[in-house]
């Protein structure tokens, strides 16, 4: 009965849209399912009204000579057990069936929008004891509630259905006080501005367009469920009495001859399972159709054209596959990566080189958004779903990683290649104490018993400087500091004695003075365990700390690559210069700082030139007109720039 | 693993669960407050004369205030006393303690089999996707619209009435027999459990994905941890929290379902005594079973909780 519980829930995603009416309603209609449904219920709807006029019979006809036959010409639907015409009672008794179901419906749409609205609009304690009456009304089985109101008000499905209206009204409740807090919300924002509060009419005017469809759903889906309740009570012998017809008593008098003939079932339930299932497409299809306009009004998709001019502008210099350096534990040459998403594959890392040296720190350095995160996941062979390394080669330790089978690549993770990540906190699964989760790694990296893993966890552990190895391994990630969380995912990274380590914006979720102690724990566990670190970072204060050698990324590109003394000194590319100057750590005392303008356009639309053109003050028409290439400055140095003379003189 | 905070927690939702059962208990007595009619006289029949219907009011204490009356019935309750049928003349705990047996066994039965098959079906539609995912689906807007009334007569149809497999209505206790005992169980079982599974394999996909998203998982992987460790033994544990929180309303819906799919099968539980009671106006049945059902969705939700707190090592946040 109310076994659908779960799908009364209210769908509260929506309600927080502002898709307006129509856009939605024509969505609907071009869903043929929806389409399909409306019709269908439209049409039991009109029939059902128009009972007297289309039956074929009457509905207490009786005929004994023809009790129970199946389908024929005469009997669209066959006839029951006294010989009476289906397809007529089905008819009449679905006028009894519809009316409560829609009594149901109305009672809880009119019940929880009234209950939703003022919940929403006084908060506080009348919020509160609405909120806690409705989990009342969840909490027990509709059904045995309705036995109790139909003791006492026999046989009277009206008055049970009220009841039950009253029960599924807490679903269009919630649904409803989501959406006026919402608003309520914004409104206040808006009215600050202007002065003044806003009236209950500004109110309503706002929240109309954004209740109707959830409001919507939810009555497609409360007059579903009444109709599976009001059908069971009927089947049951509780509502409708004998002779009168209703379809779930008609159920019940299937049910009594389902020896004789089991068709008589089928047109029976029948309806009620298409009614039922009509009314939950309709639900489906207008929340469907709302998500969609929704995502229609939100994402302005880049223009095709754009697109295709940024991956043109791939310069054929770039192209040309280098041969790795076989002395460098990795070595990356021209790795290109896609993110294949609706339309084209649009590039997101283009082509990107470069060495890291057994035991060397290696820095790769710059904004959001330019591809240092997807470089190092492309490293790992984690990258998300839907990106791809669309071409080039990485070589580590003389293994060719691209087109690594999945389970090898698995084996190199972790126990030659480890990484750390941003948010130590969300990185350690919830459920496991940090202790379990290292020893899981110790046992698999190296093949290590129970007992001796427990001792390698309290090894590591102090190792990276936890100062109670024993208590922090029987603790659960939330009971960790960030700067704990960190020192733990750490000491899980080095289970494997991995050869690379990746950390990826290592301190950024970190405080000053904890960013400072893991610092200083990477460098001197680079030296003890002459480990090497790829170092994924936008703050120039951490490279300098950690680093030998960096490497600049922008829009997907290597911009300049450096020994780190050099970077300080005379960055030769803008970008760098620009993002030097901006940190704060590393700025002149006394002087403004000088921020970039502008930021990092998204990939796809990345300028056929140099792509930190519109960004750049050195820019000339020379920058804009054709892809610039990385050009060699002697030694280890690189940089793509036109202009890194005048860079160079500008700031000595 | 229980501990200090466990035993508190347990306590603070029995003493939440008090109010509860007192709106509970008020409500079903303010409905009667309501009722038209006379339930003496209705137990009399028509032809009653004023005296014998004023003589079996005072001796069912229907004469008295309804306060007065809630105040009786209460104070007898909290003693286990909860009156008489006013039909079978029988104490109502003792009808219902015999009955309570095969009611729980349907609603265990099913809860079982739709959790062992739902979450199956879950994690295998949240991992392959595909056409397995829109089958959940599919098959759930299905179990959805048919109404388990129906479902069961189709069942019965199936494979009582045209295969003969197994008795279409009736009872066996499992001391007789538990071969009949299951034969007569088997069917009440999944017609219960068929909502239930599509619901638990819903739940189950719907967070199964959304664990699979989490940063945790790709830390995991860049592990090297393989990826069917990384599903059976991080994922799931952290995906079944979500579902165990949906399971006290899966039950409940459950519990509710049994009051019909036990008068489908001729069962002879609560619900059906409840459906019988409420057609006959036997009111101190009805308070009954509502009193019973209001403690086992407490207790169900006690459980619940428990096994949250034991999988949340960050306990109950709600």
């Amino acid at each position: 009965m109310t076994t659908f519980t779960a799908d009364t829930e209210p769908t509260t995603g929506p309600a927080s849209t502002s898709a307006g009416a129509r856009p939605v309603l024509r969505a609907l209609i071009r869903r043929p399912l929806t389409a399909i449904s409306l019709a269908f219920l439209l049409l039991v709807i009109i029939a059902v009204i128009a009972a007297p006029l289309i039956a074929p019979d009457q509905p207490l006809t009786t005929n004994f000579d023809n009790v129970l036959q199946g389908p024929s010409l005469h009997h669209l639907l066959g006839t029951d057990e006294l010989g009476r015409d289906i397809l007529t009672r089905l008819l009449y008794g679905g006028r009894v069936t519809l009316v409560v179901t829609a009594e149901a419906c109305a009672v809880a749409i009119f019940c929880g929008t009234t209950a939703g609205l003022v919940a929403g609009i006084r908060a506080g304690w009348t919020d509160a004891v609405i909120g806690r009456t409705a989990d009342v009304l969840m909490a027990m089985p509709a059904i045995i509630i309705l036995l109790v109101v139909l003791a006492v008000f026999h046989e009277n499905l009206y008055a049970a259905m009220l009841a039950f209206g009253l029960i599924l009204s807490a679903g269009p409740y919630r649904v409803v006080r989501a959406a006026t807090i919402t608003v309520r919300h914004e409104l206040y924002i808006d009215a600050a501005r202007v002065a003044g509060l806003p009236g209950r009419s500004i109110m309503l005017r706002h929240l109309l367009p954004r209740v109707t469809g959830p409001v919507i759903i939810q009555a497609a889906l409360v007059s579903a469920v009444a109709l599976v309740t009001g059908t069971g009570l009927a089947f049951l012998g509780l509502g409708t009495q004998p002779p009168n017809p209703s379809w779930g008593s008609m159920v019940a008098e299937a049910a009594s001859a389902i020896d004789q003939q089991q068709w008589f079932l089928v047109p029976t339930g029948g309806i009620i399972a298409l009614t039922v299932l009509a009314l939950g497409l309709i639900g489906d299809g207008v929340r469907d159709a709302i998500a969609d306009s929704w995502a229609a009004d939100g994402a302005q998709q880049p223009a095709g054209p754009v697109r295709r001019r940024a991956r043109a502008a791939l310069s054929a210099q770039d192209r040309q596959p280098e041969q790795p350096d076989p002395a460098a534990l990795l070595s990356v040459r021209s790795v290109t990566v896609d993110v294949v998403g609706k339309g084209s594959p649009v590039t997101v890392v283009d082509s990107v080189s470069f060495d890291i040296k057994p035991g060397e720190a290696f820095g790769l350095v710059g904004e959001s958004g330019c591809g240092k995160t997807m470089t190092a996941r492309a490293l790992m062979g984690l990258l998300p779903a839907g990106a791809r390394v669309a071409g080039g080669r990485i070589v580590f330790d003389g293994t060719e990683l691209t087109g690594l089978a999945p389970a090898e690549m698995a084996r190199m993770r972790g126990k030659r290649i480890a990484m750390i990540s941003q948010e130590p906190l969300v990185s350690l699964d919830p459920t496991w104490r940090v202790g379990n989760l290292i020893a899981e790694s110790a046992r698999r990296h190296e093949e290590l018993g129970r007992r001796q893993a427990r001792a390698r966890v309290l090894e590591l552990l102090e190792l990276v400087g936890i100062a109670n190895p024993a208590r922090t391994a029987r603790l659960y990630p939330h009971e960790l500091s960030g700067g704990m969380a960190q020192r733990a995912a750490l000491a899980r990274a080095l289970t494997g004695r991995p050869q690379l380590l990746i950390a990826d914006e290592p301190t950024t979720a970190l405080d000053a003075t904890v960013q400072a102690e893991v610092l200083d724990l990477l460098r001197q566990i680079q030296k003890t365990e002459q480990m090497s670190i790829l170092l994924v970072t936008h703050d120039w204060g951490v490279v300098a700390d950690l680093c030998t050698r960096a490497m600049v990324m922008y829009a997907g590109q290597v911009v300049e690559q450096a020994e780190i003394g050099a970077v300080f000194a005379t960055p030769l590319h803008p970008y760098t210069a620009g993002l030097l100057d901006a940190n704060p750590v590393l700025a002149e005392p006394r002087t403004r700082l000088n921020a970039i303008p502008g930021s990092v356009p998204l990939p796809g639309t990345w300028p056929t030139g140099c792509r930190f053109s519109p960004r750049c003050s050195y820019v000339t028409d020379e920058c804009r007109g054709q892809p610039v290439a990385l050009a060699q400055f002697g030694g280890d140095r690189s940089a793509r720039c036109l202009h890194s003379d005048e860079v160079v003189v500008s700031r000595s | 693993m229980i501990g200090n905070a466990t035993i508190r927690m347990i306590i603070r939702r029995l003493l939440l669960s008090v109010p509860l059962l007192f709106v509970v208990s008020v409500l079903t007595f303010g409905l009667v407050a309501l009722t038209p009619g006379n339930p003496a006289l209705e137990i009399l029949g028509g032809s009653a004369t004023p005296a014998e219907v004023t003589a079996l009011d005072q001796q069912l204490g229907l004469n008295q205030p309804l306060v007065v009356q809630y105040w009786q019935w209460l104070v007898r309750a909290v003693h286990g006393n909860l009156g008489v049928s006013l039909y079978s003349s029988q104490t109502v705990t003792g009808d219902i303690n015999s009955r309570i047996g095969v009611t729980l066994t349907i609603v265990i039965g099913a809860v079982l089999v739709s959790t062992v098959l739902g979450v199956a079906l879950g994690i295998v539609s949240a991992v392959r996707g595909g056409w397995l995912g829109r089958l959940t689906d599919v098959v759930s807007l299905v179990g959805f619209a048919v109404p388990n009334f129906w479902l069961g007569l189709i069942l019965v149809t199936i494979f009582s009435v045209k295969l003969g497999l197994v008795p279409a209505t009736g009872f066996v206790p499992f001391s007789t027999s538990p071969n009949d005992w299951l034969d007569s169980i088997i069917l009440p079982v999944i017609t219960l459990a068929a909502v239930g599974v599509t619901g638990v394999a819903k739940q189950t996909r719907d967070s199964l994905r959304d664990v699979l998203g989490q940063p945790f998982i790709v830390a995991l992987r860049a592990e090297g941890v393989p990826e069917r460790t990384i599903l059976l033994r991080h994922a799931l544990k952290n995906a079944a929290l979500p579902v165990v929180t949906m399971m006290g309303l899966f039950f409940v819906g459950m519990l509710g379902g049994a009051v019909i799919v036990e008068q489908v099968f001729g069962l002879p539980g609560v619900g059906s005594l409840a459906v019988s009671a409420t057609s006959t106006h036997d009111l101190p049945v009805v308070q009954g079973v509502v009193l019973y059902f209001t403690i086992i969705v407490i207790a169900v939700n006690l459980i619940l909780d428990v096994t949250y707190g034991l999988l949340n090592p960050r306990g109950r946040v709600s």
